[in-house]
């Protein structure tokens, strides 16, 4: 049997506000355990909360830019339930009323189409603290740190067919986040944090199959393993006669594959209600009117841009508007050399690799925007070969020099265009290679194309790569029929 | 000294008559010789009083006045006192030493009063009798088998018996009117959003609202003034200037327009009470007022909804009382939910126990819509009874309690019956319209209190009607019998 | 609809509320009564009322977002029943 794989994606943003969302501790990653708990993130009896305007804000932002229904007023729900990291026995989140309603985000996949895909919501809530298994005498350790961060729940529609869809959606989702600054989307810190609903139904069926909830997979990676994992496991299940039961799985990265997480599977019930303490958030036209004017260019229509401002292709588009950082670092790498297809392929083509191959993001680039641009310049004024260019480059991540003007200098990279001094050079390397030219001379048409290029290769070593290949070409053409 | 009230001490502090630091020693005498009959102490805090009293007279030697500067008060037991247990009268909060001051408390300290202690309570505020306390129950200063009223039983035994002037209550169903009346005192319950909620330890956190319990409307006027204010710390606090409720006392009660809704004077409500209530109008109408006959046809609907409301935000709210943080956690727990469900098993009372089971009920699924949306609803219909009548009327008067203090442990193992004693006073929670309770007379020895209810942010006019009523009677001059 | 016994206890269980086996019977019909007297609000016709969650129906009000807490772990923590390095302790969570 064909079948069809239906993803629906729930991800948690961690706003990058500096205080909490309903107190005033700073949100800072990695402080000593429970020195940035209030007494409100403690739950401390006779606390209250009061909503931070700058959750608010960044949540309109991610509502505008996914063209979602922004309710005049949304309103805070308690959800119930008793676990040690949560102190108020409740997570104050948004149930019937949502700060963000229906909205939608496009995606490119892997062949250069794009699809889109729905959000249903996106709700304000707390964040809560967290647990440390490691042993204290067989206890659990409450570090509440965390606790009250503010988080933006991102709920998709079920309309991801596939675990590279499911990717290229959370990769669209992180890139939006950090295009609007409302999340810094470190997955590692768990600033986003992602659950998958994972079904399968047979191809052309109309009902959704019955779905698990993989929970906390933390990077585009395990995302994709994780729900190929499941989906194989449940296509398995299936066909072997058995039943997919709705739970909540966990993966395994180190295993590869996913679990149940608990063995008896307790009906939850949140008892949501409207939090007394908090009032209805009401958002008013005109500050929907001011977040809407302070909205940076997104993602999508920096992609529309770059095709039709650049002409650049729609892959090396997307791929540069991915990030909001790398967006900016070509653009600034264009408007110093003026050449979009250059600017182009140095940034994905050898600046990708060195940034891969050190792990590093783009705002840690050892060769900063300006410096690329200026080597671009020189290679575009015939100062230095495309080879030249490479190792200049390597200069410079390396700090061997201020600018690609230093080190070509320094290292006396200049390319030589004389014609006049390149014939000298060729003259000696023919000289040398006496025998090499003779028998270049009796030979064939098919043969001395074979053999041009050792000739070239002896002549650019001989000038040390510095001598413009083209005009080597030309005259050592020149020379050898002569 | 004793029988001072707030308005008289402030006149001999300025007289220098006596001081703040003698005036607090004589209460915390008396509380230490009087208050093993009434328990209305849970605890004491003379040498915090002493400090407090100090610095009060060293303010008044500066040159500084203020009408509450070294006034001796005290705090019901849920509101927030940094470094002092501050215990909800419940075994769950027995070694709870607060980390903060509540509002109230700071604004009151800052006013310069002397806080003597804190008292006694129904656990967690749930109760109409002051039973339910962990430390005991609490005694009525009239008749000491009888209880005093609740859940701010402490504050009106306290404040009834003379061992102080004035003190804070809490009001989610008529916590502070209630045991008013049941004690012969003035106890006012201000708009929801009036006095700020932050560190008064919730019960029900669209209802709760403190206020004061003094022996004069006076009184209950120079501490609102100190309490009441808007507040950063509480979403649900009105940022609204506070009214001159001294200011208001004095106004002339003519033209003014009393509702007396039917249904308060119905089956249920003791004949005798009823007499008092109308003896009162008549005292009005002599003072210039009209009356003329309301209707609030939701009103019986009100303890329903308030039975579910109350206890639904309560179940929620004290679900942070799991043993983790602070507070009772259980000898030895096995596991998390052994921790969990021994520290709340054993932690709590029987009454908080069972609100928490009706709330819990009352959100889950299944249950929702049938009780707690439901209740909602009704709760809209009576605020709307109200804004209706008070299109008609400046003021609704009627009895404040269906019956006068009952006997202790009369009505403990009936909850039901217990419950139908909020039937007066719980709507202006579910409105959250300002009302007050003040003395009427007397039935078998014990207080009558009559209950006005005004329009929202109208405490002036009901301080105003309870003043002239005083200046006319001496129903709340009389003090019990051994204090 | 009266509550059973098993009613009782899931109540209490979602609540976690410890109750004595001998204390189950009482609270059942305790309970029982409480909800006998709650649902007399059935009777009432709401139809097309809204319901109301705060008195006022006011908005909420927002908060500058700034940091305005430093850290009291400290003095939070000497009223906890349990902490180590800073910690609070619970018995073992298991996932």
């Amino acid at each position: 049997m064909q079948w069809e794989t239906v993803i629906g994606l729930e991800i948690h943003a961690q706003l990058a506000t500096r205080s909490k969302i309903f107190s005033g501790s700073a949100t800072t990653f990695g402080a000593e355990p429970n020195t940035q708990a209030s007494l409100i993130d403690l739950g401390m009896p006779g606390t209250l909360p009061v909503l931070n305007q700058e959750a608010v804000r960044m949540a309109v932002k991610f509502g505008l830019a996914i063209d979602a229904e922004l309710g005049r007023s949304n309103v805070f729900a308690r959800k119930n339930y008793f676990y040690p990291d949560l102190p108020k026995g409740y997570q104050t989140s948004q149930m019937d009323k949502p700060i963000v309603g229906k909205g939608h985000l496009d995606i490119s996949l892997e062949d250069g189409t794009v699809k889109r895909i729905g959000i249903t919501r996106a709700h304000l809530e707390e964040d809560a603290g967290k647990s440390l298994h490691e042993d204290f005498h067989g206890m659990t350790g409450i570090d509440l740190n965390r606790a009250g961060t503010p988080l933006l729940e991102i709920v998709s529609e079920p309309d991801i067919r596939s675990a590279k869809e499911a990717v290229a959606y959370v990769k669209a989702i992180h890139a939006l986040v950090r295009y609007l600054g409302i999340c810094d989307g470190n997955m590692a810190e768990g600033s986003l944090r992602c659950d998958c609903n994972v079904s399968v139904r047979p191809v052309g069926q109309e009902a959704f199959g019955t779905r698990a909830e993989i929970k906390n997979v933390n990077s585009f990676r395990f995302i994709e393993r994780a729900i190929n994992h499941e989906v194989q496991r449940q296509i398995e299940l299936i066909e072997d006669g058995g039943k997919v039961v709705q739970e909540t799985r966990l993966y395994d990265p180190n295993k590869d594959e996913t679990r149940s997480m608990r063995s008896k599977e307790e009906a939850n019930d949140y008892r949501y209600f409207p939090c007394p303490d908090l009032l209805p958030v009401v958002i008013e036209p005109d500050f929907l009117d001011e977040v809407r004017a302070g909205l940076p260019e997104l993602p999508g229509e920096k992609r529309a841009r770059f095709e039709s401002q650049f002409g650049l292709s729609a892959y090396d588009a997307s791929v540069l508007s991915a990030s909001r950082e790398l967006a900016d670092y070509f653009e600034q790498v264009q408007t110093v050399c003026g050449d979009a297809k250059l600017a182009a392929n140095w940034v994905m083509g050898e600046l990708s690799s060195l940034l891969n191959k050190d792990n590093l993001e783009i705002d840690r680039s050892p060769v900063s925007a300006a410096q690329l641009g200026g080597l671009i310049l020189r290679i575009k004024d015939n100062t230095i070969s495309g080879k030249i260019a490479k190792m200049v480059f390597e200069a410079l991540a390396a700090g061997e020099g201020a600018s690609a003007d230093a080190v070509i200098e320094a290292k006396g990279l200049k390319q030589v265009t004389d014609s006049g001094a390149i014939e000298v050079m060729l003259d000696e390397v023919l000289a040398a290679n006496a025998a090499q030219v003779e028998q270049y001379r009796a030979s064939d048409e098919a043969k001395r194309a074979k053999m041009f290029g050792f000739f070239v290769g002896q002549a650019m070593k001989a000038s040390k790569g510095k001598a413009n290949p083209g005009q080597v070409n030309e005259l050592l053409k020149k020379k050898l029929e002569g | 000294m004793h029988r001072l009230t707030l308005a008289q001490i402030a006149r001999g502090l300025a007289a220098k008559d006596f001081s703040a630091v003698e005036l607090t020693e004589a209460l915390l005498t008396r509380i230490g010789a009087l208050d093993p009959q009434l328990n209305s102490f849970i605890t004491v805090t003379a040498e915090q009083a002493r400090a407090q009293a100090q610095a009060a007279d060293a303010r008044r030697a500066a040159g500084e006045s203020g009408a509450l500067l070294g006034a001796p008060i005290a705090h019901k037991d849920l509101f927030c006192t940094k470094g002092v247990r501050t215990s909800c009268a419940s075994k769950v909060l027995d070694n709870f030493i607060s980390p903060y001051d509540a509002t109230v408390v700071e604004k009151l300290a800052a006013a310069g009063c002397v806080s003597l202690g804190k008292l006694n309570m129904d656990e967690f505020a749930m109760g109409s009798a002051s039973e339910s306390s962990h430390y005991g129950p609490v005694k009525n200063p009239w008749n000491t088998e009888c209880v005093p009223g609740g859940s701010s039983g402490g504050s009106a035994a306290a404040v009834a018996a003379r061992l102080i002037p004035a003190a804070t209550g809490s009001d989610t169903g008529g916590s502070i009117r209630q045991p008013a009346a049941l004690t012969n005192l003035t106890g006012l319950k201000p708009t929801y959003g009036r006095v700020s909620r932050w560190g008064m330890i919730a019960y029900a956190s669209s209802l709760d609202q403190g206020g004061p319990i003094a022996r004069t409307a006076e009184d209950c006027a120079l501490l609102l003034g100190a309490m009441a204010g808007f507040d950063p710390k509480d979403s649900t606090c009105v940022d609204q200037p506070v009214d001159d409720y001294l200011a208001a006392l004095n106004r002339p009660l003519a033209g003014l327009r009393i509702g007396l809704p039917r249904e308060y004077f119905g089956a249920g409500l003791d004949p005798r009470l009823s007499d008092a209530v109308m003896a009162c109008v008549e005292e009005l109408k002599k003072l210039g007022a009209t009356v003329k006959e309301i209707g609030l046809p939701n009103m019986q609907h009100a303890i329903p909804a308030y039975y579910v409301i109350a206890p639904a935000e309560a179940s929620s709210n004290l679900s942070r009382f799991d043993g983790v943080r602070f507070g009772y956690r259980c000898e030895n727990p096995q596991n998390l939910e052994d921790l969990y469900k021994r520290s709340r098993g054993e932690g709590f009372g029987a009454e908080v126990k069972r609100r928490i089971m009706v709330g819990t009920y009352a959100l889950s699924a299944g249950y929702y819509d049938a009780y707690y949306l439901k209740a909602q609803k009704i709760r809209r219909l009576i605020r709307s009874d109200f804004i209706g009548a008070f299109q008609e009327v400046d003021l609704i008067l009627g009895p404040t309690t269906p019956n006068p203090a009952w006997k202790l442990g009369e009505k403990s193992s009936d909850p039901v019956a217990a419950y139908l004693e909020d039937i007066y006073t719980i709507t202006a929670n579910l409105a959250g319209i300002p009302g007050l309770s003040m003395p009427a007379g007397f039935v078998d020895g014990l207080p009558v209190g009559v209950q006005l209810l005004a329009p929202y942010f109208q405490e002036g006019r009901l301080l105003n009607v309870a003043h002239q009523y005083q200046q006319a009677t001496d129903w709340h001059q009389r003090a019990p019998e051994g204090f | 609809m009266a509550l059973e016994r098993s009613d009782v206890e899931k109540i209490a269980h979602l609540a976690r509320l410890g109750l004595d086996d001998a204390e189950i019977p009482r609270t059942t019909q305790t309970l029982n009564d409480i909800l006998g007297l709650i649902d007399r609000m059935q009777a009432v016709d709401t139809h097309g009322i809204e319901p109301l969650a705060h008195p006022l129906e006011a908005t909420q009000r927002l908060r500058p977002d700034e940091v305005t807490e430093c850290d009291h772990r400290d003095a939070y923590q000497a009223i906890a029943p349990a902490v180590e390095n800073g910690l609070y302790l619970v018995p073992k969570v298991i996932e």
